[in-house]
């Protein structure tokens, strides 16, 4: 691969991985991009007379008190426990939901598909912002405000849009021969989804359940509104309680605030490859 | 799209005289078995939909007619009323231009450096996938961590003005977040920060789409790289810009978490970045008045929906897919 790569006759420029302004931009880049990252993690193993006197110097000495305070406080697991129970049940409703209606988008002809469609990507449009005053009173009529359920059911409902648009061309890529070929073996359509769309739509799936679980993960106004007891709150709304409560504990804060966003990274460093190969599909180059 | 499909089928049957029949059987039931299929796989999603989208969305547009404090069932119809102090609100008009700013800001700032980045990072750069997951970092960690760490860092005995003093630059020193001039630039730059990575990913993944074929070729008829970039990539990126496009103009129009978070509930609107979603959210829920805020939120969703639609309509009706109007 690299071999022919080399071989084209003045194409290579730029590739190869040789030019040192690439590399310097990337780098100058890459400070700018993790610096207030960095600031956080390093920021949580100061103390704060240290960070009072100079907000931006090192550690010295390094403190892992904040960090081990944090580890061994109850509300932070309980706080990461509801967010993996909310980010989790609101992914897995969302892919199974999402690529069941994309199915039947994708891969049906009937009346009433493209009204559908347009319901679904209109909600594109539809923020949880505009409707966040009658979710809340919706959630209180059913019962569910201070519970996670309360938060999920409408988490899933505004990450469906996403999820159908993305799965939809991903769902319709899959060659008729397939399906032809399932037909003549006596399979149902039913059961051409279970043996032949689900295993096929597992790029797509990732990719939307990824994007589903940060966007959750990192969820804020539904929270914000939906959640006012303590034991029910997710990571977002203890790191700000948290940093309202010690305002004046700046080291601890940054403790707090670094360890949260931990989950979300690895989960997206694991899967990034498979984010840009899964958006391949829904987006048209 | 099946129902075609039974043609092929009989050209294996010759093996079997009883094959034939399941085949017109289904054909027969076809109405209703399949009706109830689609209304088996759809019904949840459309239900879910409906009940926690759609339907609180419609009855914002009820309670934006009433005055109403949030207690019972709104009694005090007041027409139009909450529509028209919210035009003459000034902090609601400042509020709309700072949206509009951020909207046109956020397309001039992030298009070209998000365009530059991803062709940047689809190029071989040994380290690439690191530098990919690095660039990603920012998008992928939480409104409410990235406002706390910029909060502290931007503030005035903060971080950042600590590293300008200590390199002999302390005149530069500012209060980044407060003063009403600087402040709109300060959430700019926390923008892009913030959401860089996603235009970078969604350009990634349309250049994947782009036959190599085409650039090998322009490479071989002697095209420098920043030609070929120029010439055939990007162009051929269209319908993908398009769609970012369209999605930062959306997420800028409903912009509320960041701001909500670094400037808090009031010092927004002296401070510059009030946003409409902000204003709704501190005129409405925070002050009680119920009504009023549910009638801002319609104001922001026709104003978000008529942007979109005429993007729809004019930009996007090129890129088959439609995606608005009912996909084909």
């Amino acid at each position: 691969m690299a071999g022919t790569r080399s071989s084209r006759p003045g194409g290579g420029h730029g590739r190869g991985g040789g030019d040192p302004i690439v590399y310097a931009v990337a780098l100058v880049l890459i400070g700018v991009m993790l610096g207030p990252v960095l600031y956080i993690i390093i920021g949580g193993f100061r103390t704060n007379s240290q960070i009072t006197t100079d907000p931006a110097g090192l550690p010295h000495p390094w403190e892992s008190g904040n960090y081990t305070g944090v580890l061994t406080s109850d509300a932070f697991w309980r706080q990461v426990g509801n967010s993996a129970i909310v980010a989790g049940a609101t992914t897995a409703g969302v892919a199974t939901l999402g690529v069941m209606a994309s199915y039947v988008l994708a891969r049906y002809r009937f009346r009433g598909r493209g009204a559908m469609y347009a319901l679904f990507a209109a909600g594109l449009m539809f923020p949880a912002t505009v409707a966040i005053t009658p979710l809340y009173i919706l959630v209180k009529n059913l019962g569910l405000v201070n519970t996670l359920p309360g938060v999920i059911l409408p988490q899933i409902a505004f990450a469906l849009p996403t999820t159908v648009i993305i799965l939809v061309p991903f769902l319709q890529a899959i060659p008729k021969d397939i399906e032809e070929a399932a037909a003549i073996d006596r399979c149902s359509r039913l059961g051409f989804f279970w043996r032949m769309v689900l295993p096929l739509s597992v790029p797509g799936l990732i990719t939307t359940g990824i994007l589903a679980f940060v966007n959750s993960w990192n969820s804020y106004l539904l929270p914000l509104f939906l959640l006012n007891d303590q034991d029910t709150f997710t990571l977002p709304l203890g790191v700000q309680a948290f940093a309202s409560e010690y305002s004046v504990d700046t080291a601890k804060v940054l403790a707090f605030t670094s360890l949260s966003m931990i989950p979300a990274l690895v989960f997206f460093s694991l899967f990034q490859r498979r984010i840009v190969g899964g958006l391949t599909g829904a987006v048209k180059g | 799209m099946l129902t075609e499909d039974v043609p092929g089928s009989r050209v294996r049957i010759g093996d079997g005289g009883q094959a034939p029949s399941p085949v017109r059987r289904r054909r027969r039931g076809i109405g209703w078995a399949q009706r109830l299929e689609i209304a088996m796989l759809s019904g949840p999603a459309i239900l879910i939909f409906l009940a926690f989208v759609i339907l609180p969305v419609l009855m914002a547009a009820y309670y934006g007619f009433y005055r109403w404090k949030g207690f019972g069932v709104p009694t005090n119809f007041v027409g139009l009323d909450n529509y028209v102090t919210i035009l003459q609100d000034k902090a609601f008009r400042e509020a709309l231009w700072h949206n509009g700013l951020i909207v046109v800001l956020s397309l001039v700032i992030q298009g070209p450096i998000g365009l530059g980045l991803a062709l940047l990072l689809n190029q071989k750069l040994r380290g690439q996938s690191v530098i990919r997951v690095l660039i990603f970092v920012p998008y992928v960690i939480a409104e409410v961590i990235a406002g706390t760490a910029w909060g502290l860092l931007l503030q005035a005995g903060g971080a950042v003005n600590g590293i300008l003093r200590s390199i002999g630059l302390g005149g530069l020193a500012q209060d980044w977040l407060a003063n009403p001039k600087l402040a709109i630039w300060t959430l700019m730059f926390i923008l892009t920060w913030k959401y860089i990575g996603f235009a970078v990913i969604l350009f990634l993944a349309g250049m994947q789409n782009i036959p190599e074929e085409l650039t090998e070729a322009a490479a071989m008829d002697g095209a420098s790289y920043w030609q070929t970039q120029r010439r055939i990539t990007v162009p051929l990126l269209g319908p993908t810009i398009r769609i970012w496009v369209f999605l930062s103009i959306i997420g800028a129009l409903q912009l509320f978490d960041l701001v909500y978070i670094i400037w808090g509930q009031y010092v927004s609107s002296t401070a510059g970045t009030s946003t409409m979603a902000t204003y709704l959210v501190t005129e409405g829920r925070n002050a009680g008045n119920y009504g009023y805020g549910n009638a801002v939120a319609v104001v922001l969703f026709l104003i978000s929906m008529i942007i979109a639609l005429g993007y729809q309509r004019f930009v996007l009706r090129r890129d088959t897919q439609g995606a608005l109007t009912g996909g084909r």
